[in-house]
């Protein structure tokens, strides 16, 4: 059944976008922002912006959980690994830069840095080499501190511990919001966030700041038709909270996931790479689990780093003030192959994905 | 196979077993995901990052989905919107 449904069809896609047209404004711009890299992945890939009107833009905010960890969790994590931990991450982290060096550099100096799908597999690495000590570097979202906080309470092996970079979403959209020259008309809210916080953190956006939110699914229709219920919002001058991916996100989210974290994670201010400091912006591990913070075991804590390199624009691109094209490292200094700002390392960060569109 | 390109992708529940499930992403790629956070039966789709099941893919909500798209391109009139 879901095999044939229609999510790509591109006789559909133009309707909708003929569609989008007859609710834009004829005056002024619209610009509405999304928060997630798969978004921004869906809208570069399939060429969305060419299909919207020239007022609307569509621009992307923080919404690549690697390239807001800030180069002092990547330091950590360095620190580590040169001392002989074993440092284990997801792909897309290798290759960003802390201070002075990334995961990469430090597996080029001969340290043990290990790449993993996911921290189940990290589990069991540890399982397999008693004698080494492993450090787990949890970075992502909501979406993905659910897996963290299940292995947390499956009692990992003592050769075990997390460096928990985990974010909280909707308090960067706050931080957005409130940019007044930002000026944005709208939010669509990341799907696979949603899927586990559910719709309630989203109230606040039309309800104190007047921004039509949207949260969408991740193909190219989903993406359009998010936009189009924005426009009508706006036209209406109601603006309200819509669910567009309701096959996978409910009222309530994933409340089993929501328990389980609360169990394991409080929230914390937290610093974002490009955006300084967000209060109740990240999660940490709760007391009673101590024994699996990696600050604690290994005695590491880098309070500040060096976020944004000389001459890098991520800070800018980060909440869509600029387009990766208008930094003048893009393509040049900065490349997938050898990148400088963090935007170009994953790929979910903006300039990586314009990097393969261009 | 509904293909989405992110973060988390559907997948077939093909076996469940305890906190454990075989998943198929289509054109045959098995893997083993955990499914602690849901309730999956063989035969559901699920969500799946990094190795977790995320969410339950909601076929009835797919459907109503594009109804509702359906809808806006079809009765609601361009012009009086």
């Amino acid at each position: 059944m879901i095999e044939k449904l229609r999510f790509r069809d591109p006789e559909l896609a133009k309707r909708v976008a003929k569609k989008i047209h007859t609710v834009t404004p004829k005056e002024g711009t619209v610009k509405i922002c999304h928060v997630c890299g798969t978004h921004e992945w869906t809208i570069t890939h399939f060429g969305l912006r060419n299909l919207l009107p020239l007022n609307v833009e569509v621009i992307a905010g923080p919404g690549c959980p690697v390239c807001v960890t800030p180069a002092s969790e990547i330091d950590e994590a360095v620190q580590l690994a040169l001392k002989g931990v074993v440092v284990m991450c997801f792909g897309d982290v290798l290759r960003v830069s802390g201070s002075e060096m990334s995961l990469l550099d430090a597996k080029a100096k001969g340290a043990d840095v290990r790449i993993v799908y996911g921290v189940s597999d990290a589990v069991k690495m540890a399982q397999k080499e008693p004698k080494k000590d492993f450090v787990f570097l949890a970075i992502g979202f909501e979406t993905t501190a659910p897996s963290t906080a299940v292995e947390i309470l499956n009692k990992p092996p003592n050769n075990f511990s997390f460096l928990v970079s985990h974010r909280v979403i909707p308090p960067a959209m706050k931080l957005l919001a409130e940019m007044e020259d930002l000026s944005l008309n709208g939010f669509i809210a990341p799907g696979h966030v949603s899927t586990i916080i559910g719709l309630e953190p989203y109230e606040v956006f039309p309800k104190v700041y007047g921004m039509p939110t949207v949260v969408a699914g991740f193909e190219p229709i989903d993406v359009l038709f998010g936009v189009y219920m924005i426009l009508k919002q706006l036209r209406e001058n109601k603006p309200r909270l819509e669910n567009e991916y309701a096959r996978v996100v409910s009222w309530e989210g994933n409340m089993k996931a929501q328990e389980l974290m609360q169990k394991v994670f409080s929230v914390a201010d937290g610093n974002w790479r490009g955006l300084g400091n967000i209060p109740s912006s990240k999660f940490m591990l709760n007391r009673e689990y101590a024994s699996y913070d990696a600050h604690l075991k290994h005695d590491v804590n880098v309070e500040h780093g060096i976020d944004i390199q000389h001459g890098c624009k991520c800070h800018l691109v980060i909440i869509g003030k600029i387009k990766p094209t208008e930094c003048p490292l893009f393509m040049k200094a900065c490349t997938p192959q050898k990148p400088v700002g963090a935007c170009m390392v994953s790929i979910e960060g903006t300039c990586r994905i314009w990097a393969k569109a261009t | 196979m509904l293909i989405v390109m992110c973060l988390a992708i559907p997948a077939k529940v093909i076996s469940l077993k305890e906190d454990k499930a075989q998943v198929d992403f289509g054109e045959g790629v098995l893997r083993e995901v955990n499914v602690t956070l849901v309730n999956a039966k063989v035969g559901d789709y699920v969500l799946v990052h990094a190795g977790y099941a995320i969410q339950v893919v909601d076929a009835k909500e797919a459907l109503e989905t594009i109804k509702l798209w359906n809808e806006i391109l079809q009765v609601e009139p361009e012009a009086n919107i």
